[in-house]
């Protein structure tokens, strides 16, 4: 079996360009999205709002500049194959050097305090990031990463249903719980949803799917019906862009499922703003 | 249709501001957010002088990212003000008389700003770096040790914002 090395620093490198990009460049299918919404938006203050939060997009990218001051706290799911090695260093010390050095580089907020309770101390780095890391066959590290705001992270919410719930408990789960959040995440949004597995594996899987390009759909037909049937019901809530009323709530519904215990059916929603920022790379 | 406002806001132009109106507003303003808020309470929990004087003037709810080299300030979009609403009654009761945030507040602050006639505005939640082109000049007044989450005060001209509740308690936000 052969073995591949990888400098510690080609890691940071690309665990930094990603992260500067994703704050400055607004993901194509989110812009699609988002001028969409603006030829289809029936309020008047609701198509300015869109108007310049595209404005807002082109600023950002021109300037290199981040499109929302709340540069997030950085989430990353990595698939690690087997056969890689990492020389001169940690994977986990080269992505957390990598986010350290856009966050400060960049010019991007740092938003993150040490001790969650009591101290409550910005550690001026915006470290330490969130690594999911899976081990895959093969000699490739893959990184999907992701910035998450708070704004949109306080209005999501894990339940545990039991079978009995139904679909019809899922989808009322979800909709009381975009409904809740209301006019705060700055909608519109994308609403990322993850339903089987454990406590802790649903949120994960919901978070993974705010990371989801919102141009594609389950490939599960059931599973996209019902992204496109939860999409249709929250736009007819009438938040709004800003939440200042109108019929583009949402710009996307990203469902990602996984086998789960014959006593339980847990659903977690994350919301996440328009921003939706992710971007991935393979090393 | 769109006002020019000027701050600090005096009472006659709060009592012509309705909710719905959109505003571009010029003057100087503080910033505040979380725990600068947790702060101010404390201190007027404890019969203390805060470290601004709040009297008369507007808040926003912010924290800007850092600013690039020849910008004054960066991205600075408003963040959500019911995780000030705990705090906000202690300081309309101190005489401030505007807020700048997003998303919805509770009735208690509603009441008391009826009580206290102060208006809220909405900024565009996201729409940051083009908020910050309207922001000209920022200084920091206080919890420098906070970061982003200082008390600064920030110059702006027309600086772009909506009426979302207005100081009769008409809300345009929707429910």
């Amino acid at each position: 079996m052969e073995i591949r090395k990888i400098n510690a620093d080609i890691i940071t490198d690309a665990v930094k360009k990603l992260y500067m990009e994703m704050n400055y460049h607004i993901g194509e299918d989110i812009l699609d999205a988002l001028k969409n919404a603006e030829n289809t938006e029936y309020s008047p203050i609701g198509k300015n709002v869109l108007a310049q939060l595209i404005e807002n997009n082109k600023i950002a990218a021109d300037e290199e500049v981040p499109i929302c001051q709340d540069t997030g706290m950085a989430v990353l799911f990595v698939e690690y194959g087997e056969r890689v090695i990492i020389e001169n260093g940690s994977f986990e010390e080269a992505v957390q050097e990598g986010v350290r050095r856009a966050y400060i580089d960049g010019y991007l907020r740092k938003s993150v305090v040490d001790d969650p309770i009591f101290d409550r101390v910005n550690t001026k780095d915006n470290t330490p990031a969130i690594i999911y890391t899976t081990i895959v066959p093969g000699d490739k590290i893959k990184i999907l990463a992701g910035c998450k705001g708070f704004g949109s992270e306080n209005m999501s919410a894990v339940k545990m249903l039991t079978p009995s719930a139904g679909i019809d408990g899922v989808k009322s789960f979800i909709l009381d719980t975009v409904r809740y959040a209301g006019p705060n995440p700055c909608p519109p949004i994308v609403v990322g949803i993850g339903i089987g597995g454990t406590f802790e594996k649903a949120a994960m899987l919901a978070k993974k799917a705010t990371l989801r390009p919102i141009d594609t759909s389950n490939p599960n037909k059931r599973y996209a019906e019902l992204e496109e049937e939860l999409l249709s019901e929250i736009n007819k809530m009438g938040f709004g862009p800003a939440g200042l009323g109108g019929n583009n709530t949402a710009l996307g519904v990203n469902i990602e499922y996984f086998p789960t215990h014959i006593a339980g059916m847990p659903v977690a929603v994350n919301i996440c703003c328009h921003a939706a920022r992710h971007k991935e790379t393979e090393i | 249709m769109t006002n020019k406002i000027t701050l600090p806001l005096t009472d006659e132009t709060i009592a012509e501001l309705h909710a719905g109106d959109s505003v571009l507003i010029t003057g100087s303003m503080l910033t505040g957010r979380d725990a600068a808020h947790k702060r101010l309470f404390e201190l007027i929990e404890q019969g203390k002088p805060l470290p601004v004087d709040i009297s008369g003037e507007v808040i926003y709810y912010v924290g800007p990212a850092p600013a690039k080299p020849g910008h004054a300030v960066g991205p600075a979009g408003p963040t959500s003000s019911y995780r000030m609403d705990k705090y906000t009654p202690a300081l309309l009761d101190r005489g401030l008389k505007g807020m700048i945030g997003k998303g919805a507040r509770s009735n208690e602050v509603i009441e008391s700003m009826k009580k206290n006639g102060v208006v809220y505005f909405a900024a565009i939640g996201g729409a940051a770096a083009l908020i910050s082109r309207s922001i000209k000049k920022i200084e920091t007044l206080a919890y420098e040790d906070l970061g982003t989450e200082a008390i600064y005060r920030f110059y702006v001209e027309d600086f772009p914002a909506i009426v979302a509740i207005d100081s009769k308690g008409n809300s345009i936000l929707a429910k």
